[in-house]
């Protein structure tokens, strides 16, 4: 039901690391990959899922490597994705970068995780903490007659091993919202909705159990204060840590024992209109057949004590732009003809509003959507003492006429 | 082993001359030693200090020797305090795939079955999966199942978890296919574990559970996981109509839509199955459209797969797909401009708007032309703005588009004869598509306006090249000079209507998939036996091929001995089949032209061209194809045709004929002498079978004519009633028609194309059976991509392979390519070798049977001998992925 085979191929498909699960897929199978995705990528057909023959391979690029797991059956697709997404999780986590020169340095302990992360094709243990615990590079040598597996090791959550005592029993919460916003040409919001995760680093002696109380408007019901005094959120899809008991969040408070140090309890989507943090503007002017001239603005609507961190503004520049030149009030801008796209970095952004403009170019076809991948909107608002609250952009994109 | 001699040694030194003798350079010293070491570690001594040793005689290709250093290291290993390496012992050597080493698995997996450690008990079961995949006895005879079974009631969510994968990894080859008893208590049990195991634990007992549905409430919160699959894993469960569905279906839909924030690969997978749920519950995502809006950094395939999905959910995302018509992608933008005409024709309202989008103008006009075949004489005003454009088209398509609009508006259009005439112009620079519909068009002008066209009329085709061309505008001729009227009403006859909704799954294979959500199955849209060899789950019902015996005598009833006699016995049907299509001449203007196939069909029925397929091609003919094609052709023919109302015909569906002529006439015999002929005839789409039917003794009238199939291969039965309202009096014969379609119940007959039927009137009832030509039995869309053709040819076995040549076939491979086309076998590619022309097909069933052929002509080579191969047709049948092939020769 699941992958039979794993590999891991460079940029030109040569095998840095293949792991056979079952013996059903040839390795000389795999030589008809790469051939096959070059070609359906020429056609423009290129999808995450290809066929050849009764094999299947289902692969993920990440950085310079192809990831592919393989099967003959009707394996269940979405789990084979989800483990290999977690597989370069895990992979990030034991050597910072997952890229081609990490796979030659390590390679040997791949092969043990990679033994450890799947068996028979059936994902075990991909819990990267857990992991750690027993598959370490630089391995001391066991003390014979005491186990080296933690007893929790089969627990998805990696609860320490010992009893841990502190000085000072602390939690750090960290509320980080993202918000993804889609604006088109006209400038009318087409979708807003905010991503929130709430994050806890957990310094306390002796595994208490901890409850979660949030302003959920569910809740609020449930122990008789309605909304009308309070401010109350309407939480749809709310997703939590394995450790929480999925099975009270129903009909109670949240109920948890918190696993030790840095985690992530939960996650909600909310679909509230937001006023944009960032507004863009576009005009572009055709001066001449070949002159284009494109005026940017960026206005920030959030309070005058705020600042944004790191805001970076991606627009796109058609391909056979030539010499593009750039003229900005604030922050610095950089091409990057092989993306086709210009880049408007500025590091901590105001309340006001700035234009740059002018690049010289051919052709004009269709212009794509300008969008902005990452920016911090540092509006930390300290509630609590040890509560920090964090909005992020996600998905940021506004169109361009 | 078990030699009494080698467990007599001393105790001090036998430790340093095991450790000499293992590293002696003799094999069979090594051997002995081994023997030795394996005897001492039998009746419990320490040899665990020969380790090193031991594990350098495993370098060896004495099988017994290596025998002996596997069972030493499982051994040792398998007792090593430290539980990670007993498991990892189990679970490498589940992975070391000989037969002969498993019976020394068996011990150890054993005692790991009965450690103490769940780490090793949640290896050791899934190396009972790995155990059953090699030696399957085995595990029923040490009683591995019982164990795993043992284990659903662990304490250890992830033992549980593993026991339920390796069980049903099991039962998907097991005879007994239900190992472990879904009860109230196992229920329970999983459940508990649900709550506690990782994600992939939970995919496993959810996956496991699929039938349990009663556990859905249970399970709800399992919703609120992160991980996607668990989330889908969910929805196979659901019950597939209840209220209770209807509820959860309101919970599902923002978990689902909360998966497409995740990778663009699970993203993928998320649509694809959405795209499955909408086709049968669009009201679930219908709030979460937004969902769908494209960004502009989504992978291609993101793009297109939430467009699809959009078309489905339509009417509001006009306005967005305007947008899209902006993006810089030009295929994209291509699709996003037809998605809005798709759009159109589904929501009447969003039509008018849809006309006044002009970004795109080559894609628009070919969507405007579908919405004038929806909406007729309501958005005329738009035709000004359209040959404002003619000049800057550039796109075959929308050339062929453009004419087709005037000459169906001509009457509207003051200047539609210069119009035209412009087109004239460059007319044999022109791709064949512009051409046909051109000529089309400019009949449909003269027909409306007479005294205008006079002069563009007597369009000199006949100097072009291309067939289809030259016996179209042949027909018009014809039709033109001796009918005006007639004429008249076919070519400007009815259009039917064009569908709504595209590309819909087929219902059945739609309720198929969505039991398989998750999957690959659901990512491919195809049934897992499509892709995968002896899948197991549901199945359709699927036939394998049989070729060869087709041999007419094989069927029970009816066929005459005449025609057994006429059909050589090495001559199996496919040859005769493809002979057919290569003399099939007439059918070419059927469906050649996809603009204007609506009035040629009605043209071509009339029987223009069918004479000349009596005639003059048949006369020639293909060796291999007397038996189907020449011997029932004097009779019934003719017949055939005269009734046939040519657009009902060619609407969609498959609406086919069958005709059915009842007359007394000659053949002796016993009481019922059924001479049943039957003939096919050529079309497209159909089926059109022909017979005579005769009677001798009845001298009274018959009445009450009913018409019944039994159950055949491709599912062909009668989709109306046999309609003989009159009574049959002796010495009249009727002629009747009989639509059919595919939908009936599937049985594999032998041979495959067999067709049992009866008729039945007042007298009694008469049973007779014939063959279908399987040429009536292609469908449309059995054009394979490229790339598919190529995975799948070189997939097929040689001695599956069928091969046999056609004799005296004076055609180049354009023609016979274009000939088969016409009768919906594709040409995929085409190349030259060693002066051969090298033709490779793709051919579709009605039941979705492919079917694969290489074709060779070598060209100037008309050879009438057998020995030399002038025209060798290799044909390879492949049935999905399933290949039976045969090889013929005649």
């Amino acid at each position: 039901m699941s992958a039979s085979a794993f590999f891991i191929l460079d940029v030109k498909g040569k095998h840095l690391i293949s792991h056979n699960y079952k013996d059903n897929v040839l390795l000389s199978k795999m030589a008809y990959f790469m051939p096959l995705l070059v070609q359906q990528e020429e056609e423009g057909a290129l999808t995450p899922l290809l066929s050849y023959g009764e094999v299947n391979f289902l692969w993920i690029k990440h950085s310079n490597l192809y990831l592919v797991a393989t099967t003959l059956k009707n394996a269940n697709a979405s789990l084979v994705y989800s483990f290999l997404c977690k597989t370069i999780e895990v992979f990030c986590q034991y050597f910072k970068e997952l890229e081609e020169e990490s796979i030659w340095d390590n390679f040997v302990i791949i092969y043990e995780l990679l033994d450890e992360l799947m068996d028979f094709g059936f994902p075990q243990s991909t819990n990267s903490k857990l992991l750690q615990e027993y598959i370490i590079q630089q391995r001391n040598k066991p003390e014979t007659g005491k186990s080296r597996v933690p007893p929790t090791s089969i627990y998805p959550v990696s609860w320490p091993s010992e009893v841990i005592k502190y000085k000072k029993n602390e939690v750090f919460i960290n509320v980080i919202e993202s918000v993804n916003l889609l604006v088109n040409a006209s400038g009318s919001v087409l979708l807003s909705e905010i991503v929130g995760i709430i994050k806890l680093k957990v310094f306390l002696s002796e595994m208490p159990e901890l409850w979660l109380g949030l302003n959920d408007f569910m809740i609020f019901e449930l122990i008789g204060l309605s909304g009308s005094k309070n401010k109350s959120v309407e939480l749809e899809d709310v997703k939590f840590h394995q450790c929480v008991q999925l099975s009270c969040f129903d009909n109670d408070h949240t109920i948890f024992i918190s696993p030790d140090g840095d985690f992530e309890l939960m996650s909600y989507p909310l679909s509230t209109q937001v006023k944009p943090r960032i507004w863009i503007e576009s005009l572009i002017e055709k001066f001449s057949q070949s002159h284009v001239g494109i005026m940017v603005k960026a206005k920030g609507q959030f309070r005058k004590q705020s600042v944004a961190n790191g805001v970076e503004i991606s627009g796109p520049v058609p391909s056979d732009a030539d010499t593009p030149r750039f003229n900005m009030n604030v922050g610095s801008v950089k091409y990057v003809p092989e993306k086709n796209i210009m880049i408007w970095n500025i590091k901590s952004f105001l309340g006001a509003h700035f234009g740059l403009l002018s690049m010289e170019k051919e052709d004009v076809e269709g212009w794509p959507p300008i969008w902005i991948p990452y920016f911090t909107v540092s509006g930390i608002q300290q509630a609590l003492s040890w509560v920090c609250y964090i909005t992020q952009s996600g998905d940021y994109q506004l169109r361009t006429s | 082993m078990t030699d009494p001699k080698y467990f007599t040694t001393n105790k001090k030194r036998e430790i340093f001359e095991l450790k000499a003798e293992l590293n002696n350079e003799k094999k069979e010293k090594r051997k002995e030693a081994g023997k030795k070491v394996i005897a001492a570690m039998t009746v419990g001594k320490d040899v665990s200090s020969l380790f090193p040793d031991v594990v350098n005689c495993m370098q060896t290709d004495n099988l017994e020797l290596k025998k002996l250093v596997y069972h030493y290291l499982m051994n040792y290993d398998c007792e090593d305090p430290d539980p990670l390496i007993r498991a990892l012992t189990v679970r490498t050597m589940g992975c070391i795939r000989v037969d002969k080493i498993t019976e020394y698995l068996c011990e150890p997996l054993c005692k790991c079955l009965k450690d103490e450690d769940p780490y090793v008990w949640k290896t050791a079961a899934v190396c009972v999966a790995k155990l059953h995949d090699i030696n399957a006895q085995m595990v029923e005879d040490q009683g591995f199942l019982d164990s795993l079974r043992d284990f659903i009631a662990d304490s250890n969510p992830m033992v549980v978890a593993n026991a339920i994968v390796a069980l049903s990894e099991i039962s998907e080859s097991h005879q007994n296919s239900n190992l472990l008893d879904l009860n109230s208590q196992n229920i329970n049990k999983l459940l508990t574990a649900l709550n506690e195991c990782t994600e992939w634990g939970q995919i496993f007992i959810l996956d496991y559970d699929r039938e349990a549905q009663s556990i859905c409430e249970q399970v709800t919160p399992r919703l609120s996981h992160a991980n996607s699959e668990v989330v889908l894993s969910f929805l196979e469960l659901l019950p597939k109509d209840s209220d209770y569905y209807n509820m959860l279906l309101k919970k599902l839909a923002p978990p689902l839509v909360t998966l497409l924030s995740g990778e663009p690969e699970v993203q993928y997978i998320t649509l694809r199955n959405i795209n499955l749920i909408v086709q049968i519950r669009p009201e679930t995502l219908k709030q979460e459209i937004k969902a769908f809006f494209v960004k502009c950094n989504d992978p291609i395939y993101v793009k297109l797969e939430k467009l699809d999905i959009m078309i489905r959910l339509a009417s509001q995302v006009l306005a967005e797909l305007k947008e899209y018509a902006t993006e810089g992608d030009v295929d994209f933008v291509c699709k996003a401009v037809r998605a809005i005409g798709q759009c159109a024709i589904k929501v009447e309202q969003s039509a008018e708007c849809c006309t006044k989008v002009n970004y795109v103008v080559q894609e628009a006009i070919v969507v405007i032309r579908d919405i004038f075949r929806k909406y007729p004489n309501k958005y005329e005003s738009i035709i000004a703005t359209l040959c404002g454009n003619l000049d800057s088209l550039d796109e075959p398509d929308a050339r062929a588009a453009t004419i087709w609009i005037v000459g169906e508006c001509a009457e509207r259009i003051d200047n539609a004869d210069e119009l035209l005439e412009s087109f004239l112009e460059g007319f044999h620079d022109e791709s064949t598509q512009v051409q046909l519909t051109l000529l089309t068009a400019i009949v449909k002008l003269f027909l409306k306006k007479p005294s205008e066209t006079q002069e563009l009329v007597p369009l000199t085709t006949r100097y072009s090249d291309n067939s289809d061309l030259r016996d179209r505008s042949y027909i018009y001729r014809c039709l033109l000079s001796t009918d005006p009227v007639t004429a008249k009403e076919i070519v400007l006859s009815e259009k039917p209507l064009i569908s709504e909704e595209t590309d819909l799954i087929e219902p059945t294979l739609l309720d198929e998939l969505i039991c398989h959500i998750g999957s690959l199955a659901s990512v491919y849209h195809k049934p897992p036996n499509a892709f995968v060899e002896g899948s197991h789950g549901i199945h359709r019902k699927h036939l394998p091929i049989h070729h060869g015996s087709t041999d007419a005598g094989d069927s029970p009833v009816g066929t005459t001995t005449a025609m057994n006699l006429e059909q050589p016995q090495v001559k199996p049907s496919q040859g005769d089949l493809l002979g057919d299509l290569l003399n099939l001449d007439l059918s070419s203007p059927v469906n050649a032209p996809q603009v204007s196939s609506m009035q040629m069909g009605a043209v071509d029925l009339q029987g223009g061209g069918l004479e000349s397929l009596l005639g003059s091609d048949l006369g020639g003919g293909i060796g291999g194809s007397p038996a189907v094609g020449q011997s029932f052709i004097p009779s019934s023919v003719p017949a055939t045709f005269a009734p046939s109302p040519g657009p009902a015909v060619v609407s969609s569906g498959p609406n086919d004929l069958f005709e059915f002529s009842t007359g007394i006439g000659m053949a002796p015999g016993g009481y019922v002498a059924p001479k049943a002929v039957w003939l096919p005839a050529v079309k497209a789409k159909g089926l059109e079978i022909s017979g005579t039917f005769t009677h001798l003794q009845a001298l009274q009238h018959m009445t009450d004519f009913a018409i019944q199939f039994n159950k055949n291969s491709f599912g062909v039965i009668p989709s109306t009633p046999l309609a003989i309202h009159t009574p049959l009096m002796p010495n009249q014969s009727i002629d009747v028609s009989l639509p059919l379609n595919t939908v009936g119940p599937v049985m594999k007959m032998e041979p495959l194309n067999n067709l049992q039927g009866a008729v039945k009137n007042n007298l009694d009832v008469f049973y007779f059976s014939w063959l279908i030509p399987l040429n009536v039995l292609f469908v449309e869309d059995g054009k394979m991509e490229h790339q598919v053709f190529l995975a799948t040819s070189k997939d097929i076995p040689n001695e599956n392979e069928l091969q046999f040549q056609v004799k005296e076939c004076h055609f180049n491979a354009d023609t016979v390519s274009s000939k088969f086309q016409n009768n919906n076998v594709y040409t995929i590619a085409k190349r030259n070798v060693e002066g051969q022309d090298m033709l490779y097909q793709s051919l579709k069933l009605t039941n979705g049977i492919w079917i694969l052929a290489e074709l060779r002509i070598q060209p100037g080579n008309p050879n009438y001998t057998l020995e030399s191969f002038p025209h060798c047709v290799f044909v390879k049948f492949v049935k999905d992925q399933m290949v039976v092939d045969v090889w013929l020769s005649f």
